[in-house]
């Protein structure tokens, strides 16, 4: 990377919190990626040592049914108002939201009451109203994705690995995809702004990979709410994905690191779709390449057991990718549950190939 | 009718004199901005439904423009409303909301019904 | 005549008007905030449309400054311009004040900050270049990818930072379009075989001989106009610059993958410009100085005493800069003429 292009992104830098957050968990994560939330509360607490608190009272944001004009925008801003309500019960200022969407609904209300500050009064009646709540509009929102890059460093002082290929010495190409609601809506509230975020190439960059920069980096992972949400828009929603493995193919990534529930999804899901929809896979071995999300990775390089982090759910398995780093597994445990007992195998793809037998 | 072994052609030509140009008025009073798009295409360059299928925004709205409407309202309908096109436009036209205008106006000229 | 006009900005305007005060007798102190003098200028090779080289209009104005009513001072940029009584006063940070019985705005324009356009990628990848860069690229006749090779495929875009409302400008650069096909024509005189393309909105060829190199551009040197405003650009594998637009003519969105992306960048006012005419209440649209009227009144200002001249007031061509500096020397001599 050359120094202006440092320089330029440097100059979209936001105010991250040090301490005591409010997350706010995602609605899907949990049954995609069952780790990865498990996995953020576990390196904040016993890791960095802060204050975070999981909230039991929570609820949508109702940012996937705002996105596709299910939900009026009044109702979106009452039910995030609620949020931050609980937030308020907390006695907490800094909202961390999970999910990218979540991200992008939150900075949005905010903005709409700076600039309107007849709507936050709205809002405030509906609330009161709705629940006898109050509520104060958080200090600061930080995505996690944003707390794990600026804690990066001191990560990278615990971590028994590092993104290099421990047989050849050499460094882990990486493609990096933010999830578009991350800094496309406000460019100033992304590490490196709308067109090149830094935040998951920082982590990269930090933890010893490589970060790939392929045409399409830019584009869409292929949800786009509309594009997927209505059945006869979901063939948009594939081709997009495809577009953007057929533009990074050539540049054999070992893995795509994601920051938003959608595009993990999406372009783990979606490779699965287009092997057997066209035979066609985007690495060398017929396996796809896996995506995995920046607490999964942290995760791993911290020395975290692969199946706790729930890497055994992807779709596209990461075995490989695991051998690369040099980390140690045990195969035998892949399906065993957290409580011990055998979660079942999935059924095996007919063309993406996997290393289990369904 | 006597088959003559060749026909009358129709005439193919775009006729302002009787091509209906007035709907378009309906549309600008919905969307005022309408009015400023110079057809420069940057919309269409990054709209997703244009890189995979027949729909090009830009082309239905001079084609409205144009008074012209048939099969309008089935192109239309391949549009997601993802917005993505109001963020490169440089005339700042609200394209969204000309997409969605324009089929209720094609829905009211009875070219493609919608409930609305 | 005992009177002493203060210009400010030593580019072709700001000479101009001050070696046509001179030869009638009016004491000039042009105070520059460069080294050189010149302005803009100094960064062109070639000029358009008859391709004049650039260090020629150089000699033939910085000799006009040799004449003993015009005193020189670089180095030294004005920050506070104001009137008191009839006289008008220039400082610079050190507190150095200069004084006259009138004063001149010719402190120009600066080209636009192509990084503000993020989506084309200037700054970022190594393969965008400016209309300017390429200017300077060609002092050396090579130009050459950011690896030193020849390109074998190089498109222009137009009005990058003009006509957008995204960046605030509205309005028409008037340089770019003719500029773009001057360019296209000088790579194409450098490597004949390859392609050169230029992507434009309308093109506006209304100087005199524009139309003439325009026409020639594709007659003899096959350089392709694409209609269509480029959406964004991307790197590819090699360090060539994917883009993305719409053939509007053909109605079918494309993608091009070039070898060198130049971005022709629009005129905005400079920093000097807008502080200036802030503090004089003169300041117009998008940071230009305003003029009292379009017509006859160009040259002044609401403000006795105050003139304007060249691309402090709007984008202008080097010709019609001068024109312009010679019209203002007109008013200011009239001026002196008829005030205390
Ligand atoms: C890419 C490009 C290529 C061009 N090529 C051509 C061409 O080929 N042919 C052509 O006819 N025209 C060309 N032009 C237009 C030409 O450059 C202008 O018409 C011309 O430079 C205008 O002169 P000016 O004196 O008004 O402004 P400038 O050239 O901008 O000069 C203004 C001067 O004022 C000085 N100044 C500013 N603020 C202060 C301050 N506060 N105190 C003291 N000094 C100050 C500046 O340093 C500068 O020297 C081109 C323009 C661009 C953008
Ligand atoms: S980008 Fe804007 S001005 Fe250009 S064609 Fe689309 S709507 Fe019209
Ligand atoms: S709103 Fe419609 S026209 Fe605009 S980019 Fe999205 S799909 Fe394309
Ligand atoms: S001169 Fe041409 S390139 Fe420059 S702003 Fe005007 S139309 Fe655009």
């Amino acid at each position: 990377m050359n120094t202006i292009k440092k320089h330029f992104w440097n100059e979209y830098q936001k105010e991250i919190a040090n301490d005591n957050y409010y997350y706010e968990r995602s609605c899907i994560r949990q049954s995609f990626f069952p780790g990865s939330e498990t996995a953020f509360l576990k390196i904040l607490r016993d890791e960095l040592g802060k204050k975070i608190i999981d909230d039991q009272h929570q609820h949508t944001c109702t940012g996937i049914g705002y996105h596709s004009d299910i939900v009026q925008f009044d109702t979106t801003m009452t039910i995030c108002a609620r949020l931050f309500s609980l937030m308020s019960d907390n006695e907490l200022k800094n909202f961390v939201p999970s999910c990218v969407t979540s991200f992008g609904v939150f900075t949005e209300v905010v903005e709409t009451w700076n600039q309107f500050p007849e709507e936050l009064e709205k809002t405030r009646k509906f609330l009161r109203e709705a629940t006898g709540r109050e509520f104060k509009i958080p200090e600061n929102i930080a995505h996690p994705s944003d707390i794990i890059y600026k804690y990066r460093k001191e990560l990278k002082q615990k971590m028994k690995y590092q993104l290099v290929n421990h047989k050849t010495g050499k460094p882990l190409r990486v493609v990096e995809h933010t999830g578009c609601h991350y800094g496309k809506i406000f460019s100033h509230h992304a590490v490196g702004g709308a067109e090149f975020p830094q935040v998951l190439a920082g982590m990269i960059e930090e933890w010893g990979g490589e970060v790939i920069d392929y045409p399409e980096r830019r584009h869409c992972c292929g949800f786009g709410f509309r594009q997927y949400l209505v059945m006869a828009n979901r063939g948009y929603s594939v081709a997009n994905t495809k577009k953007k493995f057929e533009s990074m193919e050539e540049y054999k990534p070992d893995f795509v690191l994601t920051n938003c529930p959608g595009c993990t999804m999406f372009m783990d899901r979606w490779q699965y779709t287009i092997a057997e929809m066209e035979g066609k896979t985007y690495d060398d071995n017929g396996m796809g390449i896996p995506v995995l999300t920046y607490e999964e990775l942290a995760g791993l390089l911290l020395g975290y057991n692969p199946w706790d982090l729930g890497l055994q759910v992807h779709q596209v398995q990461s075995e490989s990718l695991l051998d690369k780093i040099g980390i140690a597994y045990d195969p035998a445990d892949k399906f065993i549950g957290k409580s011990g007992k055998f979660i079942g195998i999935p059924e095996k793809p007919e063309i993406l190939k996997v290393d289990y037998d369904g | 009718m006597k088959n003559w072994g060749f026909k009358i052609s129709k005439p193919r030509v775009l006729d302002f004199d009787t091509a209906n140009l007035d709907a378009y008025n309906r549309l600008i009073e919905k969307v005022p901005s309408a009015h400023r798009c110079l057809m420069c295409g940057a919309c269409t360059a990054t709209c997703t439904a244009n890189l995979h299928t027949t729909f090009n925004f830009r082309n239905c709205h001079l084609m409205f423009r144009r008074g012209q409407f048939e099969g309008l309202a089935e192109e239309l309908d391949k549009c997601m409303l993802c917005g993505k096109c109001k963020l490169v436009c440089p005339r700042g036209v609200n394209t969204r909301a000309i997409i969605y205008n324009l089929r209720i106006v094609l829905s009211d000229l009875n070219y493609k019904k919608i409930e609305l | 005549m005992d009177k002493k006009v203060l210009i400010i900005g030593g580019g072709p305007a700001g000479i101009e008007t001050a070696y046509s005060l001179a030869l009638q007798d009016v004491k000039v102190v042009m105070i520059e905030k460069d080294a050189n003098v010149c302005g803009n200028i100094q960064n062109w090779e070639k000029l358009f449309p008859d391709f004049k080289d650039a260090e020629e209009v150089r000699k033939i104005l910085s000799q006009k400054l040799n004449h003993p009513n015009i005193e020189v001072i670089t180095n030294t940029e004005i920050k506070n311009l104001y009137p008191q009584g009839n006289l008008w006063f220039a400082k610079n940070d050190d507190e150095r004040i200069f004084e006259a019985n009138a004063a001149l705005l010719a402190t120009g324009f600066e080209v636009f900050d192509a990084k503000r356009k993020e989506e084309l990628g200037y700054g970022i990848y190594d393969n965008v270049i400016t209309s300017a860069d390429f200017e300077k690229m060609y002092k050396s006749r090579k130009i050459l990818t950011a690896e030193g090779r020849v390109p074998q495929r190089i498109a222009f875009l137009n009005c990058v930072g003009s006509r957008d409302e995204k960046v605030g400008n509205h309005y028409c650069s008037r340089v770019c379009c003719i500029n773009a096909v001057k360019q296209a024509i000088e790579f194409k005189e450098l490597v004949p075989d390859a392609k050169a393309y230029c992507f434009y909105m309308d093109m506006r060829m209304a100087g005199q001989f524009y139309e003439e190199l325009y026409r020639k551009s594709q007659e003899k040197y096959g350089v392709t106009y694409i209609r269509g405003r480029t959406s964004e650009a991307a790197v590819t594998r090699d360090n060539r610059i994917q883009i993305k637009a719409e053939d509007t003519l053909s109605a079918l969105p494309m993608k091009m993958t070039v070898d060198l992306l130049v971005l022709m960048v629009g005129i905005e006012a400079s920093a000097g410009t807008t502080l200036l005419s802030e503090q004089n209440d003169v300041l117009g649209l998008y940071g230009f100085a305003k003029p009292l009227g379009l017509y006859s009144e160009d040259n002044m200002t609401t403000k006795p005493g105050l003139f304007l001249a060249g691309t402090c007031k709007r984008p202008l061509t080097l010709p019609e800069t001068l024109a312009d500096a010679r019209s203002a020397a007109t008013d200011i001599i009239k001026y002196l003429k008829t005030t205390k």
